[in-house]
């Protein structure tokens, strides 16, 4: 099973390679297909034998060589429940992303589909990397690809919006890295023997105690990196650009796929390697959930571009993922983890959608659309299902996600405070508001404009790529335990730990000199109170130790 | 017999200058310049394949202590080496489309990597002298190659001007740390006891000297007109080789005679790193000649690497030298490829619109150029990341974040300049009737060459890395 998870991963970069050597843009075509299902195909055998009792460890693990000298730094990759439903979600959307762009991709195909190929290598390997400096080469992987995607392939404003993407996200990045290497040292003389890591097992073992003015730094500049990939208000400002321009699969990857590697990082390592920070950071992080919920909202509803509406509904349901992740509580975690598959599927099925809208009538404005119901029947119905899922109608997916949130929220005891679900539950009413206004205008009404009498329903191709997604969207909606028992073992113990974790190194930092911002800081959370009061009784015993030492 | 064991372990320095002659002399009375680029590129060959034998083989000194061999010394002549030969077989083609092609270039490239052999090879700060000025007047002559070109001749000229300038601050840095110390052997200079104002004044002076040559700011005025001026394959040359060649010497010289002295010019290292590392960004940003921004974006290179000799530490060394490796490959290519665009229109084809739809026409081309210049932002799995990224590790942990975390702000503002040229390439529609031809056979197998190692140093750069790591007990 280890070998197999390594053929899932690297089988479409070979894919990639072999394209370079096919001339005819149909074999291009077909060979793509060919390799993503059959990754997709391969990929099903691990979670069949996915074990979700399992916590701590991860399953089908490959550990290689060290591979930077006298460093720690090692190849290795495997599933555990935080990345299991984010894999498969990649390896799933793949055979319908080189589908969806099977006839709207008419220049240099063969270079399009390898950038998808290798894309879709980059982002198995994030969500599959245990070493925090494999899952920063993996991600890195996919910027370039993306890159060329929306330059290339891209809309009118294609140059900027990918050059603020790809700039954009790099900051972020490279100031993670220097965080990144500052923590592999610290983790080597604490845990290590003084050699360098990065081994996420060794990152998270109750061993490495990092101190809290530490902590608020490496926090602050992995967050920082986490919020332009996710992304968070105010760092989101390249992503309605960077959707809008983007070819439609590009902007499928991105939503389905892209943006998830940011929360899954908040996840994995943000809130595991610092758990005081992210404690204390939480009430922050989710007010800036909430404010991202209610003001991509609020500018979506504005929106005279579909895709661009799409795209701020992006923001609006990442707020909800944010959220749950920072409510520290089981609940809300599987709500958010869920939340990451719903999005991919109905706002990937969304961006599909617009992209068939807009290969017909080379046009995304709503006001240029009216009354397409009576011509595309059968497209209406999908659109139909894929924006009440958006919307988080109970029956399909989206409500799923949202409910776990708002309630993980709701009894949230780190945040302390019901007011980040009523804000956030008002993301809700309003995305009722602008998915089903934007549909009425599009879809209903009379038909105002003589081009879209013209208008051909979707084919074969297009509902059997539509289909599968639809299935999902009923079946987590119906069912979502099938899909949330994945996740559930692994979240609690993985909160659990860091809860207990964030205790012992509070415990310990009772004793230190900390500056008064950090006594200020790590004093407001309620966990934290019980711990940090001693601070003030032992000192005296402290200093008496110290004395006794110096002499 | 001690003697014969002597020559062996200068044996690249024989052939290259022997090599030198030989093809001057070939000049002379046959006046091919076919044999002479054939006999050029199997006298470098030969070379690199002993350097790079010399890499597994003792460390030590010889000629009187004058000469240091093995480790760093001969990991600087592969550095040396490689640029040679990439940079010739580069040369042949490139000269020939645009006009230039003539023999007695190739015995100038010889003698310049005579120079570079002997100032990675030095052990004696004379020695260092005697290797920078020979490499640095063949460098002048091969500036000013094409005679007809105002640019390339104001190139040579300031070239000339400054780096005799320069030559003197070296000179007279190593004649008062010669007053101080009374030797002009790096480890005796090292045992110095008293360090008073002329001692001070010397090192000083010194590290000016090697600044220049480094071109590190503000003593980069040189550079982008000299890089844009000369031929741009003997641009691959002088900014690889000559520039690796430099940054070994000053290793050498920091380690072995300067130790003791490490608080006092690491701060000043500390200081020009960010000053060209920030300066070297901003002005590679503006700049819309590819060469000349590829110019720039050298001296912001160099400012990554005075971080690691700002950290001064046996890691970070070693990381020097590894990043040194990766800027080698990576330059050398993307001046290749560079060259390669200005076959078709002729020298000085490099303003970054002409580039402007060439990614497609030949496509193998246009992945290689992403792959060189993706390495340089230090994007991975490229051997620039790891070069980078050891580089700000090492200095990470001899606390110097700050300046670390100003590197990886400069880098990502240079991602801006490198992807211009890939947002031309592949994202604009041509405005040239251009029609690329094929590279020869030989051109596109060394291009494939550099991009194929500059991803397997990237991926598997564990390789190096234990052999640079393992020189540190022997050298520093």
């Amino acid at each position: 099973m280890e070998l197999l998870l390594n053929i899932v991963i690297y089988l479409p970069l070979l894919g990639a390679l072999l394209l370079l050597f096919i001339r005819q843009d149909d074999w291009v075509r077909w060979t793509s297909l060919l390799v993503t299902t059959a990754t997709f195909v391969l990929s099903i055998p691990l979670l069949l034998q996915f074990d979700i009792t399992s916590t701590g460890t991860a399953q089908y693990l490959t550990v290689g060589e060290p591979f930077l000298g006298d460093w720690d730094v090692k190849y290795m990759v495997g599933l555990d429940g935080l990345s299991m439903l984010l894999f498969m979600l990649t390896t799933f959307m793949a055979p319908i992303v080189v589908l969806s762009s099977w006839t709207s991709v008419r220049k240099h195909v063969a270079g399009f589909y390898s950038m998808l190929l290798i894309l879709q290598t980059g982002s198995l390997g994030v969500f599959a990397a245990l070493d925090l400096f494999m899952f920063y080469i993996f991600f890195e992987l996919t910027q370039i690809p993306m890159f060329f995607l929306i330059g290339i392939w891209g809309g009118e404003d294609r140059i900027y919006a990918t050059v603020k993407f790809f700039i954009y996200t790099l900051v972020g990045w490279l100031l993670m890295l220097v965080a990144l290497i500052y923590v592999g040292f610290a983790a080597g003389n604490m845990v290590n023997d003084g050699i360098f890591t990065t081994d996420w097992q060794l990152l998270t073992s109750p061993e490495f105690q990092l101190g809290l003015v530490e902590q608020t730094w490496l926090f602050l500049a992995f967050g920082f990196a986490f919020c332009i990939k996710v992304p968070i208000f105010p760092f989101h400002s390249w992503l309605p650009l960077a959707h809008t321009e983007a070819p439609t699969a590009g902007s499928v990857v991105l939503a389905a796929i892209a943006l998830k590697m940011g929360t899954y990082a908040v996840l994995r390592y943000l809130i595991p390697l610092f758990p005081n920070a992210a404690i204390a950071f939480a009430p922050m992080f989710a007010v800036l959930g909430v404010i991202g919920i209610i003001y991509g909202a609020l500018v979506a509803m504005v929106q005279k571009d579909v895709k661009k509406l799409v795209a701020y509904s992006s923001i609006s349901h990442l707020g909800f993922v944010v959220l749950g992740m920072f409510a520290f509580n089981t609940t809300g975690a599987q709500g958010a983890i869920i939340q990451m598959v719903n999005h991919g599927l109905s706002t990937g099925a969304l961006f599909i959608i617009v992209g068939m809208l807009y290969e017909r009538r080379h046009s995304r404005l709503i006001s240029d659309f009216g009354g397409v119901a009576k011509m595309m029947p059968v497209l209406t119905v999908m659109f139909m299902i894929a924006t009440l899922a958006s919307i988080g109608l109970p029956g399909l997916n989206g409500f799923v996600g949202e409910f776990l949130i708002l309630v993980g929220t709701f009894n949230s005891e780190v945040l302390g405070s019901p007011w980040y679900a009523v804000l956030a539950a008002l993301g809700v009413i309003l995305a009722a508001a602008y998915m089903l206004w934007m549909f009425q205008r599009v879809m209903f009404g009379p038909v105002t404009h003589e081009e879209n009498k013209k208008l051909t329903d979707i084919n074969a191709r297009e509902i059997g790529l539509l289909v599968p997604i639809m299935i999902f969207i009923v079946w987590i909606g119906i069912r979502p335990t099938d899909f949330t028992r994945y996740s559930e073992a692994q979240v609690t113990w993985m909160l659990e730990d860091t809860q207990t974790r964030a205790e012992t190194i509070a415990g310990n930092a009772a004793g230190e000199q900390l500056p008064s911002w950090a006594l200020k800081l790590y004093d407001v959370t309620p966990h934290m109170a019980a711990s940090m009061e001693p601070v003030n009784e032992t000192k005296a015993t402290t200093t008496a130790k110290s004395k006794e030492e110096s002499l | 017999m001690e003697s014969a064991n002597e020559l062996l372990t200068i044996l690249p320095l024989i052939i290259i200058g022997a090599a030198g002659l030989f093809v001057m002399m070939l000049d002379a009375f046959t006046g091919s310049a076919r044999l002479a680029f054939v006999s050029t590129v199997l006298f470098s060959a030969a070379a690199l394949a002993v350097a790079v034998t010399d890499l597994f083989g003792p460390t030590g000194e010889s000629f009187y202590d004058l000469i240091t061999y093995g480790g760093t010394a001969a990991f600087g002549m592969v550095l040396v080496m490689m640029g040679t030969l990439f940079s010739v077989i580069l040369s042949r083609d490139y000269l020939e489309k645009t006009g230039g092609h003539i023999a007695e270039v190739y015995s100038m490239i010889l003698f310049a990597a005579f120079g570079m052999l002997l100032l990675v090879a030095s052990n004696n700060l004379v020695t260092v002298f005697l290797g920078i000025e020979t490499m640095s007047i063949s460098l002048y002559v091969l500036a000013g190659l094409v005679k007809n070109e105002k640019k390339s001749v104001e190139a040579a000229l300031k070239y000339f001007l400054l780096g005799a300038f320069a030559t003197g601050f070296l000179l007279y840095g190593i004649a008062l740390l010669y007053g101080a110390s009374g030797s002009t052997f790096l480890v005796d200079i090292a045992a110095t006891e008293e360090k008073g104002m002329i001692y001070w004044a010397g090192v000083g002076l010194l590290l000016v000297g090697f600044f220049f040559k480094i071109s590190a700011v503000p003593f980069h005025m040189w550079t982008p007109d000299v890089y844009q001026g000369a031929p741009t394959t003997i641009t691959a040359f002088m900014a690889t080789a000559s520039k690796a060649a430099a940054f070994v010497a000053f290793i050498l010289v920091l380690s072995r005679a300067l130790p003791d002295a490490r608080s006092e010019w690491s701060d000043v290292i500390w200081l020009f790193a960010l000053l060209t590392m920030v300066i070297g960004n901003i002005l590679a940003l503006v700049q819309d000649n590819v060469k000349r921004m590829l110019a720039y974006s050298s001296i912001a290179h160099a400012g990554y690497i005075m971080i690691g000799l700002a950290a001064g530490t046996g890691a970070a060394y070693s990381a020097v030298l590894f990043y040194l490796f990766a800027y080698t490959l990576m330059n050398i290519g993307a001046f290749g490829i560079v060259a390669y665009y200005e076959w078709h229109k002729g020298y000085d084809f490099t303003d970054i619109n002409n580039y402007s739809g060439l990614g497609f026409q030949q496509p193998i081309i246009g992945v290689l150029m992403s792959i060189f210049l993706f390495s340089m932002v230090g994007i991975p799995p490229f051997a620039g990341f790891i070069g980078k990224y050891r580089v700000f590790a090492a200095a990470v942990d001899e606390g110097l974040i700050g300046l670390v975390i100003v590197g990886v702000l400069a880098s990502a503002a240079s991602v801006y300049y490198y992807l211009r040229v890939l947002v031309h390439m592949y994202m604009k529609e041509s405005e040239n009737d251009i029609t690329l031809v094929r590279p020869g056979t030989l051109y596109m197998a060394v291009l494939l060459l550099l991009a194929a190692l500059t991803i397997y140093f990237g991926i598997n750069p564990g390789i190096l890395t234990d052999l640079l790591g393992s020189f540190k007990a022997v050298t520093y």
